[in-house]
Protein backbone atom coordinates (compact mmCIF):
# COMPACT_ATOMS: atom_id res chain seq x y z
CA UNK A 1 0.00 0.00 0.00
CA UNK A 2 2.86 2.15 -0.69
CA UNK A 3 1.38 5.29 -2.98
CA UNK A 4 5.68 6.57 -2.93
CA UNK A 5 8.38 4.40 -4.53
CA UNK A 6 10.87 5.97 -2.26
CA UNK A 7 9.27 5.26 0.61
CA UNK A 8 9.17 1.33 -0.26
CA UNK A 9 12.88 1.68 -0.21
CA UNK A 10 15.50 1.86 2.44
CA UNK A 11 17.35 4.62 2.02
CA UNK A 12 20.52 2.44 0.87
CA UNK A 13 18.56 1.63 -2.09
CA UNK A 14 17.31 4.79 -3.39
CA UNK A 15 18.89 5.97 -6.95
CA UNK A 16 18.97 9.71 -7.05
CA UNK A 17 19.30 11.72 -9.80
CA UNK A 18 21.59 14.91 -9.84
CA UNK A 19 20.52 18.33 -10.66
CA UNK A 20 23.39 21.09 -11.40
CA UNK A 21 23.16 24.86 -12.27
CA UNK A 22 26.12 26.96 -13.01
CA UNK A 23 26.83 30.22 -12.86
CA UNK A 24 29.42 31.78 -14.70
CA UNK A 25 31.16 35.64 -14.16
CA UNK A 26 33.19 36.54 -17.22
CA UNK A 27 35.24 40.10 -16.96
CA UNK A 28 34.43 41.92 -19.99
CA UNK A 29 37.48 43.28 -22.07
CA UNK A 30 36.76 47.04 -22.28
CA UNK A 31 39.20 49.48 -21.72
CA UNK A 32 37.88 51.34 -18.66
CA UNK A 33 35.99 49.97 -15.77
CA UNK A 34 32.33 50.07 -15.48
CA UNK A 35 31.24 52.81 -13.91
CA UNK A 36 34.72 55.43 -14.14
CA UNK A 37 37.20 55.96 -16.45
CA UNK A 38 40.08 54.04 -14.71
CA UNK A 39 41.87 51.03 -16.43
CA UNK A 40 39.96 47.79 -16.65
CA UNK A 41 43.29 45.88 -16.98
CA UNK A 42 44.89 45.73 -13.67
CA UNK A 43 46.96 42.48 -13.99
CA UNK A 44 50.05 44.05 -14.67
CA UNK A 45 49.57 47.32 -12.66
CA UNK A 46 50.89 47.79 -9.19
CA UNK A 47 48.49 48.09 -5.79
CA UNK A 48 45.78 50.66 -6.12
CA UNK A 49 47.10 52.25 -8.88
CA UNK A 50 43.78 51.96 -11.12
CA UNK A 51 40.88 53.91 -8.84
CA UNK A 52 39.64 56.65 -8.28
CA UNK A 53 36.32 58.37 -6.17
CA UNK A 54 34.03 56.33 -8.03
CA UNK A 55 35.45 53.22 -7.89
CA UNK A 56 36.66 54.04 -3.94
CA UNK A 57 33.25 54.50 -3.17
CA UNK A 58 33.84 58.00 -2.27
CA UNK A 59 30.95 60.38 -1.46
CA UNK A 60 29.02 62.57 -3.54
CA UNK A 61 30.26 60.39 -6.45
CA UNK A 62 28.60 60.12 -9.91
CA UNK A 63 28.89 56.66 -11.71
CA UNK A 64 28.49 56.92 -15.63
CA UNK A 65 28.03 53.63 -17.47
CA UNK A 66 30.26 52.59 -19.88
CA UNK A 67 28.45 51.90 -23.08
CA UNK A 68 30.74 49.30 -24.39
CA UNK A 69 30.03 47.16 -21.46
CA UNK A 70 26.27 47.72 -22.07
CA UNK A 71 26.72 46.78 -25.77
CA UNK A 72 29.23 43.82 -25.48
CA UNK A 73 26.76 42.12 -22.64
CA UNK A 74 23.53 42.60 -25.12
CA UNK A 75 26.10 40.88 -27.76
CA UNK A 76 26.24 37.78 -25.54
CA UNK A 77 22.72 37.73 -25.06
CA UNK A 78 21.71 37.77 -28.65
CA UNK A 79 24.99 34.66 -28.88
CA UNK A 80 22.94 32.49 -26.15
CA UNK A 81 19.65 33.12 -28.18
CA UNK A 82 18.30 35.15 -25.29
CA UNK A 83 15.55 37.70 -25.34
CA UNK A 84 16.42 41.62 -25.11
CA UNK A 85 14.00 43.56 -23.16
CA UNK A 86 13.32 47.19 -24.47
CA UNK A 87 13.91 48.29 -20.47
CA UNK A 88 16.67 47.31 -18.13
CA UNK A 89 18.14 48.70 -14.94
CA UNK A 90 20.66 48.41 -12.28
CA UNK A 91 20.22 47.70 -8.50
CA UNK A 92 22.13 48.21 -5.14
CA UNK A 93 23.15 44.39 -3.85
CA UNK A 94 23.54 45.55 -0.17
CA UNK A 95 26.09 43.65 1.67
CA UNK A 96 29.64 44.10 4.19
CA UNK A 97 33.11 42.80 2.94
CA UNK A 98 36.41 44.63 2.80
CA UNK A 99 36.59 44.18 -0.76
CA UNK A 100 33.42 46.06 -1.89
CA UNK A 101 34.19 49.29 -1.41
CA UNK A 102 30.49 51.06 -1.37
CA UNK A 103 28.83 48.57 0.52
CA UNK A 104 27.03 47.39 -2.43
CA UNK A 105 27.62 46.08 -5.49
CA UNK A 106 26.11 47.63 -8.31
CA UNK A 107 24.32 44.87 -10.15
CA UNK A 108 20.94 43.50 -12.11
CA UNK A 109 18.21 42.44 -10.06
CA UNK A 110 14.22 41.96 -11.26
CA UNK A 111 15.38 43.85 -15.07
CA UNK A 112 18.46 42.21 -16.46
CA UNK A 113 19.77 43.30 -19.81
CA UNK A 114 18.96 39.58 -21.22
CA UNK A 115 16.50 36.50 -20.41
CA UNK A 116 15.48 33.21 -21.34
CA UNK A 117 18.33 32.02 -23.22
CA UNK A 118 19.54 28.48 -24.67
CA UNK A 119 23.07 26.80 -24.16
CA UNK A 120 23.45 23.69 -26.90
CA UNK A 121 26.67 21.20 -27.13
CA UNK A 122 27.44 17.76 -27.24
CA UNK A 123 28.31 15.27 -24.89
CA UNK A 124 29.20 11.68 -25.72
CA UNK A 125 27.81 12.08 -28.86
CA UNK A 126 24.60 13.81 -27.91
CA UNK A 127 22.88 17.15 -27.69
CA UNK A 128 22.80 18.77 -24.39
CA UNK A 129 20.68 21.93 -24.16
CA UNK A 130 20.60 23.81 -20.88
CA UNK A 131 18.47 26.71 -20.45
CA UNK A 132 19.77 30.21 -19.83
CA UNK A 133 17.85 32.22 -16.80
CA UNK A 134 19.43 35.66 -17.54
CA UNK A 135 22.56 37.45 -18.66
CA UNK A 136 23.33 40.16 -16.53
CA UNK A 137 25.77 42.86 -16.21
CA UNK A 138 27.27 44.19 -12.40
CA UNK A 139 31.06 45.73 -11.03
CA UNK A 140 33.92 43.33 -10.35
CA UNK A 141 34.55 43.52 -6.49
CA UNK A 142 38.48 44.13 -4.99
CA UNK A 143 40.76 41.65 -4.22
CA UNK A 144 42.09 40.43 -0.94
CA UNK A 145 45.37 39.44 0.40
CA UNK A 146 45.43 37.90 3.64
CA UNK A 147 48.91 38.21 5.93
CA UNK A 148 49.67 35.33 7.79
CA UNK A 149 49.50 31.95 6.76
CA UNK A 150 46.09 31.48 5.30
CA UNK A 151 42.38 32.93 5.62
CA UNK A 152 42.11 30.83 8.62
CA UNK A 153 44.84 32.01 10.61
CA UNK A 154 45.52 35.43 9.62
CA UNK A 155 45.52 39.03 11.49
CA UNK A 156 44.98 41.07 8.65
CA UNK A 157 43.95 41.84 5.43
CA UNK A 158 45.45 44.02 2.07
CA UNK A 159 43.05 45.47 0.01
CA UNK A 160 43.58 46.01 -3.65
CA UNK A 161 40.67 47.91 -5.36
CA UNK A 162 41.79 47.59 -8.82
CA UNK A 163 39.79 44.97 -9.98
CA UNK A 164 37.06 46.94 -8.08
CA UNK A 165 34.51 48.27 -10.82
CA UNK A 166 35.35 46.38 -13.46
CA UNK A 167 32.50 45.18 -15.96
CA UNK A 168 31.16 41.92 -15.14
CA UNK A 169 28.49 39.89 -16.83
CA UNK A 170 26.80 37.11 -14.86
CA UNK A 171 25.24 34.50 -16.94
CA UNK A 172 23.10 31.86 -14.77
CA UNK A 173 22.50 29.18 -16.22
CA UNK A 174 18.89 26.80 -15.30
CA UNK A 175 19.06 23.68 -13.32
CA UNK A 176 19.08 21.81 -16.70
CA UNK A 177 22.32 19.71 -16.05
CA UNK A 178 22.57 16.16 -14.66
CA UNK A 179 26.26 15.02 -14.95
CA UNK A 180 29.59 16.42 -14.08
CA UNK A 181 30.65 16.02 -17.27
CA UNK A 182 27.61 18.12 -19.05
CA UNK A 183 28.81 21.00 -16.31
CA UNK A 184 32.66 20.69 -18.13
CA UNK A 185 31.07 20.46 -21.39
CA UNK A 186 28.77 24.08 -20.75
CA UNK A 187 31.81 26.26 -19.23
CA UNK A 188 33.58 25.05 -22.19
CA UNK A 189 31.07 25.66 -24.77
CA UNK A 190 30.11 28.95 -22.80
CA UNK A 191 34.11 30.02 -22.78
CA UNK A 192 34.72 28.86 -26.67
CA UNK A 193 31.30 31.41 -27.65
CA UNK A 194 32.31 34.53 -25.09
CA UNK A 195 36.15 34.25 -26.48
CA UNK A 196 34.92 34.26 -30.37
CA UNK A 197 32.48 37.00 -29.60
CA UNK A 198 35.55 39.00 -28.26
CA UNK A 199 33.99 39.65 -24.96
CA UNK A 200 36.17 37.47 -22.31
CA UNK A 201 39.72 36.26 -22.36
CA UNK A 202 38.76 32.76 -20.97
CA UNK A 203 41.19 32.67 -18.37
CA UNK A 204 40.20 30.39 -15.48
CA UNK A 205 43.02 30.35 -14.15
CA UNK A 206 43.49 33.52 -13.65
CA UNK A 207 39.71 34.32 -12.44
CA UNK A 208 38.67 36.53 -15.56
CA UNK A 209 36.06 33.67 -16.17
CA UNK A 210 34.43 32.41 -12.94
CA UNK A 211 32.25 29.26 -12.31
CA UNK A 212 30.11 28.42 -9.17
CA UNK A 213 27.70 25.57 -9.22
CA UNK A 214 24.29 24.75 -7.59
CA UNK A 215 23.89 21.15 -6.87
CA UNK A 216 21.21 19.19 -5.32
CA UNK A 217 20.29 15.36 -5.50
CA UNK A 218 16.74 13.51 -5.35
CA UNK A 219 15.13 10.37 -5.65
CA UNK A 220 14.66 9.33 -9.16
CA UNK A 221 11.50 10.06 -10.35
CA UNK A 222 10.93 13.23 -7.91
CA UNK A 223 10.29 16.20 -9.54
CA UNK A 224 10.88 18.19 -6.36
CA UNK A 225 14.74 20.27 -5.94
CA UNK A 226 16.32 18.93 -3.22
CA UNK A 227 18.77 21.27 -0.72
CA UNK A 228 21.19 23.02 -2.90
CA UNK A 229 24.64 22.85 -1.89
CA UNK A 230 26.56 25.83 -4.16
CA UNK A 231 30.07 24.98 -4.65
CA UNK A 232 32.99 27.49 -4.81
CA UNK A 233 36.78 28.13 -6.06
CA UNK A 234 36.72 25.78 -9.36
CA UNK A 235 38.94 27.27 -11.60
CA UNK A 236 40.07 24.65 -14.42
CA UNK A 237 37.24 22.25 -16.54
CA UNK A 238 39.32 19.71 -13.94
CA UNK A 239 38.30 20.94 -11.09
CA UNK A 240 34.80 21.50 -12.03
CA UNK A 241 34.43 17.86 -12.94
CA UNK A 242 35.90 16.61 -10.01
CA UNK A 243 34.65 19.13 -7.43
CA UNK A 244 31.36 17.64 -8.42
CA UNK A 245 31.90 14.10 -8.73
CA UNK A 246 33.30 14.54 -5.22
CA UNK A 247 30.29 16.40 -4.45
CA UNK A 248 27.55 13.57 -5.61
CA UNK A 249 29.62 10.99 -3.85
CA UNK A 250 29.26 13.07 -0.56
CA UNK A 251 25.78 13.93 -0.84
CA UNK A 252 24.56 10.33 -2.04
CA UNK A 253 26.51 8.56 1.54
CA UNK A 254 24.64 11.29 3.37
CA UNK A 255 21.35 10.60 1.73
CA UNK A 256 21.91 6.93 2.13
CA UNK A 257 23.07 7.20 5.49
CA UNK A 258 19.35 8.58 6.47
CA UNK A 259 20.78 12.13 6.89
CA UNK A 260 19.54 15.07 5.37
CA UNK A 261 21.69 18.00 3.38
CA UNK A 262 22.14 21.38 4.78
CA UNK A 263 21.96 24.25 2.10
CA UNK A 264 25.33 26.06 2.34
CA UNK A 265 28.13 26.95 0.43
CA UNK A 266 30.95 24.85 -0.15
CA UNK A 267 34.93 25.58 -1.32
CA UNK A 268 36.39 23.47 -3.47
CA UNK A 269 40.32 22.49 -2.30
CA UNK A 270 42.03 21.57 -5.77
CA UNK A 271 44.96 19.49 -3.72
CA UNK A 272 43.09 17.60 -1.26
CA UNK A 273 40.23 16.71 -3.59
CA UNK A 274 37.24 17.59 -1.67
CA UNK A 275 34.89 20.34 -0.59
CA UNK A 276 34.81 22.09 2.86
CA UNK A 277 31.91 24.43 4.30
CA UNK A 278 31.87 28.26 3.57
CA UNK A 279 29.65 28.99 6.31
CA UNK A 280 30.27 32.94 6.90
CA UNK A 281 28.72 34.35 10.18
CA UNK A 282 26.49 36.10 7.99
CA UNK A 283 22.91 35.51 8.19
CA UNK A 284 20.89 34.09 5.61
CA UNK A 285 21.63 36.34 2.34
CA UNK A 286 19.15 39.59 3.00
CA UNK A 287 20.86 41.88 0.08
CA UNK A 288 18.15 44.14 -0.15
CA UNK A 289 18.12 45.14 -3.77
CA UNK A 290 16.77 48.11 -4.91
CA UNK A 291 17.19 50.68 -8.30
CA UNK A 292 20.26 52.64 -8.00
CA UNK A 293 18.85 56.33 -7.86
CA UNK A 294 22.19 57.20 -9.25
CA UNK A 295 21.84 55.42 -12.59
CA UNK A 296 19.04 56.50 -15.06
CA UNK A 297 17.39 53.24 -16.85
CA UNK A 298 18.39 51.52 -20.02
CA UNK A 299 16.47 51.48 -23.23
CA UNK A 300 17.56 49.28 -25.53
CA UNK A 301 16.55 50.10 -28.58
CA UNK A 302 15.31 47.27 -31.43
CA UNK A 303 18.10 48.57 -34.02
CA UNK A 304 20.74 48.30 -31.42
CA UNK A 305 19.33 44.78 -31.17
CA UNK A 306 19.99 44.30 -34.84
CA UNK A 307 23.09 46.04 -35.28
CA UNK A 308 24.50 43.97 -33.09
CA UNK A 309 22.57 40.76 -34.13
CA UNK A 310 24.96 41.68 -37.86
CA UNK A 311 28.03 42.16 -36.19
CA UNK A 312 28.15 38.55 -34.42
CA UNK A 313 30.39 36.51 -35.59
CA UNK A 314 30.40 32.90 -36.73
CA UNK A 315 29.95 30.49 -33.64
CA UNK A 316 32.46 28.07 -33.00
CA UNK A 317 30.10 25.18 -33.23
CA UNK A 318 28.51 25.97 -36.22
CA UNK A 319 32.14 26.85 -37.68
CA UNK A 320 33.07 23.25 -36.58
CA UNK A 321 30.21 21.40 -38.59
CA UNK A 322 30.89 24.15 -41.53
CA UNK A 323 35.02 23.11 -41.45
CA UNK A 324 33.19 19.35 -41.52
CA UNK A 325 31.47 19.83 -44.34
CA UNK A 326 33.24 22.10 -46.35
CA UNK A 327 36.91 20.44 -45.90
CA UNK A 328 35.95 16.91 -45.03
CA UNK A 329 38.23 16.77 -41.92
CA UNK A 330 37.03 14.96 -38.98
CA UNK A 331 34.38 15.99 -36.60
CA UNK A 332 37.37 16.03 -33.85
CA UNK A 333 39.63 17.60 -36.01
CA UNK A 334 37.44 20.93 -36.78
CA UNK A 335 36.31 20.62 -32.55
CA UNK A 336 40.22 21.31 -32.12
CA UNK A 337 40.37 23.98 -34.42
CA UNK A 338 37.64 26.09 -34.27
CA UNK A 339 38.77 25.80 -30.13
CA UNK A 340 40.23 29.52 -30.46
CA UNK A 341 38.85 32.10 -33.17
CA UNK A 342 42.65 32.95 -34.46
CA UNK A 343 43.49 29.76 -34.83
CA UNK A 344 40.38 28.83 -37.25
CA UNK A 345 41.14 31.68 -39.33
CA UNK A 346 44.54 30.49 -39.56
CA UNK A 347 43.58 27.37 -40.64
CA UNK A 348 41.14 28.53 -43.47
CA UNK A 349 43.94 31.34 -45.01
CA UNK A 350 46.26 28.48 -45.14
CA UNK A 351 43.98 26.40 -47.21
CA UNK A 352 42.70 29.37 -48.83
CA UNK A 353 46.57 29.42 -50.47
CA UNK A 354 45.74 26.13 -51.65
CA UNK A 355 46.87 23.34 -49.25
CA UNK A 356 44.84 20.32 -48.98
CA UNK A 357 42.49 20.77 -45.81
CA UNK A 358 43.24 17.15 -44.70
CA UNK A 359 47.00 18.24 -44.74
CA UNK A 360 46.29 21.85 -43.26
CA UNK A 361 44.31 20.50 -40.24
CA UNK A 362 46.69 17.76 -39.40
CA UNK A 363 49.57 20.48 -39.10
CA UNK A 364 47.17 22.89 -37.58
CA UNK A 365 46.61 20.71 -34.68
CA UNK A 366 49.93 19.11 -34.96
CA UNK A 367 53.25 20.23 -35.74
CA UNK A 368 52.62 23.94 -36.28
CA UNK A 369 50.55 24.34 -33.02
CA UNK A 370 53.38 22.31 -31.15
CA UNK A 371 55.81 25.23 -32.42
CA UNK A 372 53.30 27.86 -31.38
CA UNK A 373 53.19 26.05 -28.19
CA UNK A 374 56.81 25.97 -27.76
CA UNK A 375 57.57 29.29 -28.82
CA UNK A 376 54.42 31.17 -27.53
CA UNK A 377 54.19 32.67 -31.11
CA UNK A 378 51.33 31.84 -32.71
CA UNK A 379 51.06 30.55 -36.56
CA UNK A 380 50.38 33.97 -37.97
CA UNK A 381 52.90 35.90 -35.75
CA UNK A 382 55.68 33.31 -36.49
CA UNK A 383 58.59 33.43 -38.76
CA UNK A 384 56.97 30.85 -40.62
CA UNK A 385 53.74 32.73 -41.13
CA UNK A 386 50.35 32.04 -43.11
CA UNK A 387 52.06 32.10 -46.15
CA UNK A 388 55.87 30.03 -45.32
CA UNK A 389 52.76 26.92 -43.81
CA UNK A 390 51.12 27.14 -47.20
CA UNK A 391 54.09 26.87 -49.46
CA UNK A 392 55.64 24.53 -46.82
CA UNK A 393 52.46 21.86 -47.27
CA UNK A 394 52.08 22.23 -50.45
CA UNK A 395 55.86 21.07 -51.38
CA UNK A 396 54.93 17.93 -49.04
CA UNK A 397 51.64 17.63 -50.79
CA UNK A 398 52.89 17.31 -54.05
CA UNK A 399 56.05 15.16 -52.95
CA UNK A 400 58.74 17.52 -53.35
CA UNK A 401 59.61 16.73 -50.02
CA UNK A 402 58.87 14.08 -47.54
CA UNK A 403 57.36 14.08 -43.59
CA UNK A 404 60.83 14.19 -42.00
CA UNK A 405 62.19 17.32 -44.24
CA UNK A 406 58.69 18.91 -43.59
CA UNK A 407 59.22 18.93 -39.96
CA UNK A 408 62.89 19.86 -39.71
CA UNK A 409 61.94 23.18 -42.13
CA UNK A 410 58.84 24.18 -40.36
CA UNK A 411 61.36 23.84 -36.87
CA UNK A 412 63.92 25.78 -38.25
CA UNK A 413 61.97 28.93 -40.16
CA UNK A 414 59.03 28.96 -37.31
CA UNK A 415 61.42 31.61 -35.62
CA UNK A 416 64.28 32.27 -37.81
CA UNK A 417 61.74 32.85 -41.29
CA UNK A 418 62.11 32.35 -44.92
CA UNK A 419 61.06 30.92 -48.19
CA UNK A 420 60.76 26.98 -47.48
CA UNK A 421 60.78 26.58 -51.57
CA UNK A 422 63.81 28.72 -51.88
CA UNK A 423 65.71 26.60 -48.92
CA UNK A 424 64.78 22.76 -50.47
CA UNK A 425 66.32 24.13 -53.57
CA UNK A 426 69.36 25.57 -52.19
CA UNK A 427 70.06 22.78 -49.85
CA UNK A 428 69.02 19.87 -52.41
CA UNK A 429 66.37 18.81 -50.14
CA UNK A 430 64.25 17.04 -52.72
CA UNK A 431 62.67 13.76 -52.15
CA UNK A 432 64.83 11.30 -53.70
CA UNK A 433 62.47 9.67 -55.37
CA UNK A 434 64.46 8.13 -58.35
CA UNK A 435 64.01 4.54 -58.79
CA UNK A 436 67.30 3.75 -60.26
CA UNK A 437 68.75 6.14 -57.17
CA UNK A 438 66.66 4.25 -54.86
CA UNK A 439 67.64 0.79 -55.61
CA UNK A 440 71.08 2.11 -55.28
CA UNK A 441 70.49 2.83 -51.89
CA UNK A 442 68.64 -0.50 -50.75
CA UNK A 443 71.34 -3.01 -52.35
CA UNK A 444 73.81 -1.31 -50.18
CA UNK A 445 71.44 -1.03 -47.38
CA UNK A 446 71.09 -5.02 -48.00
CA UNK A 447 74.95 -5.29 -48.30
CA UNK A 448 75.59 -3.96 -45.17
CA UNK A 449 72.73 -5.47 -42.76
CA UNK A 450 73.60 -9.41 -43.51
CA UNK A 451 71.08 -9.99 -39.97
CA UNK A 452 68.24 -8.03 -41.18
CA UNK A 453 68.16 -9.67 -44.51
CA UNK A 454 68.07 -13.65 -43.18
CA UNK A 455 65.66 -12.45 -40.32
CA UNK A 456 63.84 -11.15 -43.24
CA UNK A 457 64.08 -14.59 -45.59
CA UNK A 458 63.37 -16.24 -42.30
CA UNK A 459 60.10 -15.29 -41.89
CA UNK A 460 60.55 -12.42 -39.59
CA UNK A 461 58.78 -9.84 -42.01
CA UNK A 462 59.50 -7.01 -39.12
CA UNK A 463 62.78 -6.84 -40.08
CA UNK A 464 62.08 -5.20 -43.20
CA UNK A 465 61.67 -1.99 -41.03
CA UNK A 466 65.48 -1.98 -39.67
CA UNK A 467 66.26 -2.09 -43.82
CA UNK A 468 63.98 0.59 -44.30
CA UNK A 469 65.23 2.77 -41.67
CA UNK A 470 69.11 2.16 -42.56
CA UNK A 471 67.76 3.40 -45.87
CA UNK A 472 66.43 6.47 -44.77
CA UNK A 473 69.81 7.09 -42.77
CA UNK A 474 72.05 6.65 -45.38
CA UNK A 475 69.94 9.74 -47.67
CA UNK A 476 69.24 11.54 -44.93
CA UNK A 477 65.69 11.27 -44.25
CA UNK A 478 65.15 12.21 -47.87
CA UNK A 479 64.46 9.05 -49.56
CA UNK A 480 60.68 8.48 -50.24
CA UNK A 481 60.18 5.59 -47.99
CA UNK A 482 57.45 4.13 -49.37
CA UNK A 483 59.55 3.79 -52.68
CA UNK A 484 62.11 2.32 -50.91
CA UNK A 485 60.03 -0.49 -48.76
CA UNK A 486 58.70 -1.36 -52.60
CA UNK A 487 61.89 -1.88 -53.42
CA UNK A 488 63.39 -3.67 -51.15
CA UNK A 489 60.90 -6.66 -50.88
CA UNK A 490 61.35 -6.89 -54.52
CA UNK A 491 65.02 -7.41 -54.17
CA UNK A 492 64.85 -9.48 -50.98
CA UNK A 493 62.51 -12.38 -52.71
CA UNK A 494 63.88 -12.50 -56.42
CA UNK B 1 -5.92 51.23 8.70
CA UNK B 2 -3.73 48.13 10.57
CA UNK B 3 -0.38 49.33 12.43
CA UNK B 4 2.71 47.22 11.15
CA UNK B 5 4.84 46.79 14.41
CA UNK B 6 8.29 45.36 14.05
CA UNK B 7 9.37 42.82 16.36
CA UNK B 8 12.68 43.35 18.30
CA UNK B 9 14.15 40.49 16.84
CA UNK B 10 13.65 42.06 13.51
CA UNK B 11 15.26 45.30 14.59
CA UNK B 12 18.04 43.08 15.95
CA UNK B 13 17.93 41.89 12.21
CA UNK B 14 18.65 45.48 9.83
CA UNK B 15 21.01 46.41 12.81
CA UNK B 16 22.89 43.44 12.04
CA UNK B 17 22.98 43.77 8.25
CA UNK B 18 23.46 47.66 9.13
CA UNK B 19 26.42 46.52 11.04
CA UNK B 20 24.68 49.14 14.04
CA UNK B 21 25.01 47.73 17.37
CA UNK B 22 22.13 49.34 19.79
CA UNK B 23 21.57 50.09 23.05
CA UNK B 24 18.38 48.77 24.59
CA UNK B 25 16.70 52.37 24.81
CA UNK B 26 17.78 52.71 20.79
CA UNK B 27 16.29 49.48 19.80
CA UNK B 28 13.18 50.28 21.99
CA UNK B 29 12.99 53.65 19.79
CA UNK B 30 13.80 52.05 16.73
CA UNK B 31 10.89 49.66 17.09
CA UNK B 32 8.60 52.85 17.60
CA UNK B 33 10.26 54.52 14.89
CA UNK B 34 10.75 52.61 12.12
CA UNK B 35 6.62 51.03 12.39
CA UNK B 36 5.32 54.20 12.40
CA UNK B 37 7.74 54.70 8.51
CA UNK B 38 6.07 51.46 7.66
CA UNK B 39 2.76 52.74 8.56
CA UNK B 40 3.28 55.33 6.43
CA UNK B 41 4.12 53.23 3.43
CA UNK B 42 1.15 51.07 3.84
CA UNK B 43 -0.86 53.88 3.59
CA UNK B 44 0.56 54.80 0.43
CA UNK B 45 0.63 51.19 -0.73
CA UNK B 46 -3.56 51.36 -0.18
CA UNK B 47 -3.96 53.85 -2.49
CA UNK B 48 -5.19 53.15 -5.61
CA UNK B 49 -2.13 53.53 -8.18
CA UNK B 50 -4.06 51.30 -11.38
CA UNK B 51 -3.56 54.61 -13.64
CA UNK B 52 -0.10 55.49 -12.31
CA UNK B 53 2.71 54.08 -14.67
CA UNK B 54 5.39 52.28 -12.38
CA UNK B 55 8.37 54.74 -12.01
CA UNK B 56 11.92 53.41 -11.70
CA UNK B 57 13.18 56.54 -11.70
CA UNK B 58 12.63 60.46 -10.48
CA UNK B 59 14.28 61.22 -14.27
CA UNK B 60 12.70 60.88 -17.78
CA UNK B 61 16.28 60.23 -19.23
CA UNK B 62 17.44 57.08 -20.23
CA UNK B 63 20.73 55.77 -21.75
CA UNK B 64 23.12 58.18 -19.73
CA UNK B 65 25.93 56.36 -21.03
CA UNK B 66 30.06 57.37 -22.01
CA UNK B 67 32.61 55.85 -24.32
CA UNK B 68 35.03 53.23 -23.09
CA UNK B 69 37.43 55.50 -23.00
CA UNK B 70 40.76 55.24 -20.08
CA UNK B 71 41.64 58.87 -18.17
CA UNK B 72 44.40 59.29 -15.18
CA UNK B 73 43.55 57.43 -11.84
CA UNK B 74 44.45 59.09 -8.62
CA UNK B 75 48.38 58.85 -7.72
CA UNK B 76 48.01 55.88 -4.78
CA UNK B 77 48.78 58.24 -2.03
CA UNK B 78 45.65 60.23 -2.96
CA UNK B 79 43.94 56.79 -3.22
CA UNK B 80 44.80 56.00 0.44
CA UNK B 81 44.96 59.49 2.10
CA UNK B 82 41.67 58.55 4.14
CA UNK B 83 42.38 55.23 4.52
CA UNK B 84 42.11 54.49 8.20
CA UNK B 85 45.15 52.37 8.01
CA UNK B 86 47.21 51.32 4.92
CA UNK B 87 50.39 48.65 4.22
CA UNK B 88 52.54 50.53 1.37
CA UNK B 89 50.52 50.83 -1.38
CA UNK B 90 47.42 48.20 -0.16
CA UNK B 91 44.60 49.54 2.30
CA UNK B 92 44.94 47.60 5.78
CA UNK B 93 41.47 45.84 7.25
CA UNK B 94 41.05 43.43 9.96
CA UNK B 95 41.56 39.99 9.01
CA UNK B 96 38.18 38.52 7.76
CA UNK B 97 37.07 35.31 9.46
CA UNK B 98 35.22 32.88 7.78
CA UNK B 99 34.48 29.50 9.96
CA UNK B 100 34.72 26.21 7.96
CA UNK B 101 33.86 22.94 9.10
Amino acid sequence: MMDNASMAQAPADVEYEVVIGLEVHAQLLTKSKMFCRCSASYIAAGPNENTCPVCLGMPGVLPVMNEEAIRDTVLTGIALECTIPEVSKFDRKNYFYADLPKGYQISQFDQPLTIDGTLRFMVDGREVSCGIERVHLEEDAGTLHHLGTGIHSSHASLVDFNRAGVPLMEIVGRPDLRTPKEAREYVSTLRKILMFIGVNDGNLEEGSMRCDANISLRPKGSTELGAKVEIKNMNSFRSIERALEHEIQRQTALLRRGETIPQETRGWIDPENRTVSQRSKEQAHDYRYFPDPDLPALSISRELVEELRKRLPELPAAMQSRFVTSYGISDYEAGVLTQERDEAATFEEIVKRGVDPVLAARWCIGDLAKLAKETKTAIADSGLGIEGAAELLKLLHDGTINGATAKALAEELYEAGGSPAALVAERGLGKVSDRSAVETMCQEAIAGNQKAVDDFRGGKEAALQSLVGAVMKASRGRADASLVREVLTKLLSS
Amino acid sequence: MECMTLTGEEIDHIAELARLHLSSEDRERMVEQLSAILDHVARIQAADLSSVSETMHMGEEVNRWRRDEVLPSLSVDSALANAPDSDGHYFKVEAIQEEQS
